[in-house]
């Protein structure tokens, strides 16, 4: 059966560049795809965009193309990202420009717009998942992106496009749309493109599948985690796969990590709704097949719901935020003296929030209120709040600044931060609503 | 005994909603994960921190469970003022979980 070989070159924007570099150089690939955007970024893209109509794509978009073209021009490697975030052809225009520096004429690349819906849902009585309208949030709506399919991307690939930019895609088809072009699957094999987003999904978080975010010292160790390994997929004709990584690089794939991937941000397993397919992941199996190899057989599908997921970005208002360490004995009751002062005091300067929060990091920040845990060594106090003006949010930092000389004994290390919140709703759009297109730069 | 030393664990978010694994090391235990982690002691286990729902899906092929806990986030990722927003710290509080015996 006929095979093809497929790498994923990030899992998140801030990825580490040299296991991409390895994958392209020592990986046998034919498709090395970057996944970049996750739901924030597009709306702080769009903002990027409307400042400069150049900007508005990932800040490392170059840099990865820098360390990656060579070896993918050299060996006949496609790219398939969505790196191109709220700008897609300003960033292949980018791509073009990093190819010539390079040397690399007549490159290929395009760009895949049609995703950005916000100037077609603005105003509009659209149902928003979390309550309320799209037109109910007024000014505030900041942009709106549908999560568009792999279609357009096996176009762009069957039409020669040696880098395919996208904006919001559904992650998975970022490596569906290359599958999809290699074994020419119909529209309607539900099962392959089931399989398919198996592979994507599995996938799409790079480090993940490999050993990345699994080490627990003594209960699930990970080798090498400095030098992790991004996976590959080989994917047959029939979708099933085989994950694997560049033999003695690091990390490990396992079973184990094939499964804490497979399940992650899914919720029905049989119901994972794709753009293009509504994927099963109920009966996929993973059996280890050798070292760091893993065999993925089972997944399927049923068809698309013909809706497609939108990313709706809007303004939040501000977080202002203060911390202060208290350390030694006694330091959870001078950390819960300094909570309740900070809270008095909000009260006394008339201090208006949306929604406040108290912490004592070490206590109760994170796993809530636990009765009869030992106490720590060293507490942290948070206070965060959001506000409407970034002027109210600064409030909250200083109060908490003030208890160097005002609070209670030995706090200190005080951080203050205020930033700007750009929150993000859903909504769902008829398919026939989002058109993608095609633009083309050549190197 | 606690779920970790049975099963290990992965937390994700979209929205408000948390889900997390629970997969079992040894596919044999996975008959005893069916049987005792059941969606309402995974709700009652996050009291304090789920708001909302917990639903529970089965995975008898891959010996795992899949939890989905409406109203765990503080009102959704972006805009929570929680200090793991995402809730990723949420996969070793599942681990936490009391087996008994």
């Amino acid at each position: 059966m006929r095979t093809v070989r497929i790498g994923a070159g990030s899992g998140f924007s801030g990825d580490r560049i040299e296991p991409a570099v390895e994958l392209a150089e020592h990986g046998g690939l034919r498709y090395l795809v970057f996944e970049c955007l996750a739901e924030r970024t597009i709306a702080l893209a769009q903002l990027a965009r409307r400042r400069d109509p150049e900007a508005g794509f990932d800040p490392l978009l170059a840099a990865r193309m820098r360390a990656v073209l060579p070896a993918c021009r050299r060996q006949g490697i496609r790219i398939v990202t969505n790196m191109g975030a709220a700008n897609p052809l300003a960033a292949a225009r980018r791509v073009a420009e990093v190819a010539r520096g390079l040397g690399l004429h007549g490159l290929r690349i395009a760009a895949i717009t049609g995703d950005d819906v916000t100037d077609r849902l603005r105003g509009t009585e659209t149902a928003l998942d979390e309550g309320g309208t799209v037109a109910a949030l007024g000014n505030r709506l900041v942009s709106a992106n549908a999560y568009i399919g792999a279609g357009s991307i096996a176009e762009a690939l069957e039409a020669g496009a040696e880098v395919v930019v996208t904006g919001r895609v559904a992650d998975p088809a970022l490596f569906l749309g290359p599958l999809i072009r290699e074994f020419g699957w119909a529209v309607d094999d539900w099962t392959r493109l089931g399989r398919g987003t198996v592979v994507g999904h599995l996938l799409e978080c790079a480090g993940q599948v490999t050993g990345g975010y699994f080490a627990d010292p003594g209960v699930k160790d990970v080798p090498d985690l400095a030098r992790l390994g991004f996976p590959l997929a080989e994917v047959g004709e029939d979708g099933n796969a085989l994950v694997t990584k560049v033999a003695g690089s690091g990390g490990r794939v396992t079973p184990a990590t094939c499964k804490e991937q497979l399940l992650y941000e899914v919720h029905d397993p049989a119901r994972y709704l794709q753009p293009d397919v509504v994927a099963d992941f109920s009966g996929v199996k993973v059996e280890a097949a050798g070292e760091d190899a893993v065999r993925v057989t089972g997944g399927d599908g049923t068809p698309r719901t013909g809706s497609l997921k939108v990313s709706v970005g809007c303004h939040e208002g501000w977080f202002g935020e203060g911390q202060i360490s208290y350390a030694g004995p006694g330091a959870v009751a001078r950390g819960r003296l300094a909570l309740d002062l900070v809270r008095e005091r909000l009260g006394l300067i008339g201090h208006e929030a949306e929604e406040m929060r108290f912490d004592l990091i070490g206590m109760d920040s994170i796993l809530g209120p636990g009765e009869g845990a030992p106490e720590p060594r060293e507490v942290r106090v948070r206070v965060v709040g959001r506000c409407t003006s970034p002027e109210e949010a600064e409030r909250i930092g200083h109060e908490v600044d003030s208890l160097y000389l005002n609070g209670p004994a030995s706090g200190g290390g005080v951080t203050k931060a205020v930033r700007e919140v750009i929150g993000i709703r859903s909504c769902l759009i008829p398919e026939d609503d989002v058109r993608p297109s095609l633009a083309w730069v050549e190197a | 005994m606690l779920l970790r030393d049975l099963a290990h664990s992965r937390a994700g978010d979209k929205g408000d909603i948390s889900c997390i694994s629970v997969i079992a090391r040894d596919a044999a235990d996975y008959p005893l994960l069916l049987r005792e982690v059941t969606a309402e002691r995974v709700r009652a286990h996050f009291a304090g921190i789920v708001r909302g729902e917990v639903r529970r899906y089965e995975l008898p092929g891959i010996g795992a469970l899949n939890f989905v806990l409406e109203g765990a986030l503080g009102g959704g990722v972006t805009r929570s003022l929680a200090l793991d927003a995402h809730g990723k710290c949420l996969a070793s509080k599942m681990l936490e979980f009391d087996l008994g015996g």
